[in-house]
């Protein structure tokens, strides 16, 4: 278990790069920092490492307070975004570096090494330099060297950034397995929200050094708790259109729509629909926003369908074969949607 | 096309004078020490191998090259140590001024040269009874080579990623197991190169040594080369060259020998 209490880091010239940041992770908890660049989740994870040192604020890991020790006495392991395999040693001894600082006997550590490595599949090229080794190797072999010294949580910078888009997805996958059949708690950095959401139990969105929203990946993709996060998430933008509330009705980009409770007319408010949450209807509904086909985006199985009125833009993904033509004039119905005032999300 | 023809013509016969210039003092150190009478101008050798027989029969002459070996070797491997050390440090830790430091070390160590400090660092040697040693000698020439090695030796540190180090860091590795385990194997091309010029620098070294040493039985070479004149202070020609020969091949040999195992780099860079 991870816990941080009130962790402050500003950078000298006085970036706050961590700004009051309490979060406990759960054991075998597998967490993600998520955030656009300079949103100071890599800076979280250094300063769990120990690698960066706390302006204020307590880090503990399994209830031994660790904020003063150095890193190497965290009994953490790291693995970096470029994986910093040493390139003048071999696979065994990059493997087995952590034991060989540890003073374990060089049969024994050689034989951990090697066993690590068959559990990673990595038993043929246990000879080889990092240069020799293809990317997803490359990170495999990181990723050995991290077990290999049995730490009590791992921490995971941009695990994986460096590998090409179809690699990506198995490794992923193998990274999701491998942490399940290890259950260690796992702390990885990433700023690609699908990466987050398919592999964290939880995810915490950061922005400018503070947690905007911990959850569950379904918590976090459902109910985003600002547009800052409901922008951040999803692989097809949220539509987050400019609204006002009247004689309890909701008016925005052309429809009229329900308003929830609690709303006073003349609020400053934002209408949230993800497009996979529209349905594109041919004929005219009060309930929904009009415009013409714009601009078709193939996305394989579905098409997102961009509807232009007036210089507002409305987004909606349509199933295979239900492609409207360009040109063609559209109304989208709202299936799910989500109100923000000032910025934070209201409770339905 | 005449003209083109005559422009060619006149550009090789330039390289050609140029590269004579070059290549004869060498063609005489490869004919001179085989020469019976040899001149100051290269010609065919009346082929001899007394000039050897007579050098080897010189008292200080083999010692010396001894002497170059101890003194050179004792210097190469402590600005090495030296200079690996402070260019990690300057290369790791954000000193102020640690720019301006770099180049002022460099341009005083290039700019004030040995003589100009001769007086000072003679007096120092004297109080601390370093005169007529060879570690005096040592310190002395190692003081004047540092700057440069650790400003060659701190762009290949810069050039080590710092995930590596972080990394060990992450392990528990300490400072010095991190110096030793991944930077130095990394830095090893230049530590080489450095090793190899601060031995040449020794080794063709004139003045520090000549006066530092009283004793000839301490003298390297470069000062033995010296005292290979008549008593009417006419040079000896013959034993000059073959001295010059044998004193050059060391080195040779050494750079040979490290150019081959780590090839020479002046600047960082890893490949991976």
């Amino acid at each position: 278990m991870i816990s941080l209490h009130g962790l402050t880091k500003v950078f000298p010239g006085g970036v706050r790069a961590l700004d009051g940041i309490d979060l406990t992770i759960g054991d075998g908890e597998f967490f993600a920092l998520l955030g656009p660049s300079g949103c100071g989740k890599t800076t979280l994870l250094r300063t769990i490492a120990g690698l960066e040192t706390a302006g204020s604020g307590t880090i503990s890991i399994n209830q031994r307070d660790v904020t003063c020790l150095p890193p190497g006495r965290r009994n953490v392991a790291m693995v970096f975004q470029d994986y910093a395999l040493f390139p003048h040693m071999d696979v065994t001894e990059n493997i087995a570096y952590p034991l060989r600082i540890r003073k374990v006997p060089r049969a024994e550590r050689l034989a951990k090494a090697a066993d690590v490595a068959r559990r990673l599949s990595l038993s043929e090229l246990l000879r080889r330099r990092p240069a020799q080794l293809s990317g997803g190797q490359q990170q495999r072999v990181a990723l050995a060297r991290a077990i290999a010294c049995h730490p009590t949580a791992f921490l995971f910078d941009e695990p994986l950034s460096n590998l090409d888009a179809r690699l990506r997805l198995e490794a992923r996958t193998f990274l999701k397995r491998l942490q399940r059949e290890l259950a260690v708690t796992t702390v990885f950095v990433t700023h690609d929200q699908a990466e987050a959401l398919a592999l964290a139990d939880r995810i915490a969105v950061m922005s400018r050094g503070r947690m905007i929203q911990v959850g569950t990946p379904a918590e976090v993709f459902q109910r985003p708790a600002t547009t800052f996060v409901a922008s951040f998430i999803g692989s097809t933008p949220m539509n987050l259109l400019p609204a006002r509330a009247a004689g309890g009705s909701l008016y925005a980009a052309g429809a009229v729509l329900p308003a929830p409770a609690g709303l006073t007319d003349g609020d400053d408010l934002v209408y949230g629909v993800r497009p996979e949450y529209m349905d594109l209807s041919p004929t005219e509904r009060p309930d929904a926003f009009p415009g013409t086909v714009s601009v078709l985006e193939n996305l394989g199985t579905s098409t997102l369908v961009t509807l232009e009125e007036g210089g507002t833009f409305v987004q909606a993904v349509v199933d295979e074969g239900d492609e409207p033509r360009l040109g063609d004039h559209a109304w989208a119905v709202p299936r799910r949607a989500l109100v923000y005032r000032d910025g934070e999300l209201l409770a339905p | 096309m005449i003209r083109h023809t005559v422009g060619r013509l006149v550009s090789t016969v330039f390289l050609a004078v140029v590269l004579a210039f070059f290549a004869l003092p060498m063609l005489w150190l490869a004919s001179a020490p085989f020469d019976d009478s040899p001149a100051i101008t290269t010609s065919v050798p009346e082929f001899t191998l007394n000039n050897f027989a007579v050098i080897l029969d010189n008292p200080y002459a083999l010692g010396s090259i001894r002497n170059s070996l101890i003194q050179g070797g004792g210097a190469a491997a402590l600005v090495v140590v030296l200079a690996a050390l402070a260019a990690y440090a300057l290369s790791r830790v954000r000193v102020p001024g640690r720019d301006v430091l770099l180049y002022l070390l460099l341009l005083l160590s290039s700019v004030v040269t040995g003589t100009a400090a001769m007086v000072p660092i003679f007096e120092l040697a004297t109080r601390l009874a370093l005169i007529d040693t060879h570690l005096g000698v040592i310190l002395v020439v190692s003081g004047g080579l540092l700057p440069a090695a650790i400003f060659i030796l701190k762009d290949f540190m810069d050039e080590t990623p710092t995930s590596y180090e972080e990394s060990a860091r992450v392990f528990g590795a300490s400072s010095l197991q991190i110096l030793r385990h991944i930077v130095m194997p990394l830095v090893r091309p230049g530590l080489a190169t450095i090793a190899v010029w601060a031995l040449a620098s020794v080794w063709g070294g004139f003045l520090f040594q000549f006066i530092l040493l009283r004793d000839p039985d301490k003298a390297p070479g470069s000062v033995i080369l010296y005292t290979l004149y008549t008593e009417g202070g006419a040079p000896k020609l013959d034993l000059i060259s073959t001295f010059s020969l044998l004193y050059s091949l060391p080195v040779v040999a050494m750079y040979l020998f490290v150019s081959q195992r780590y090839g020479f780099r002046f600047h960082g860079g890893i490949k991976r």
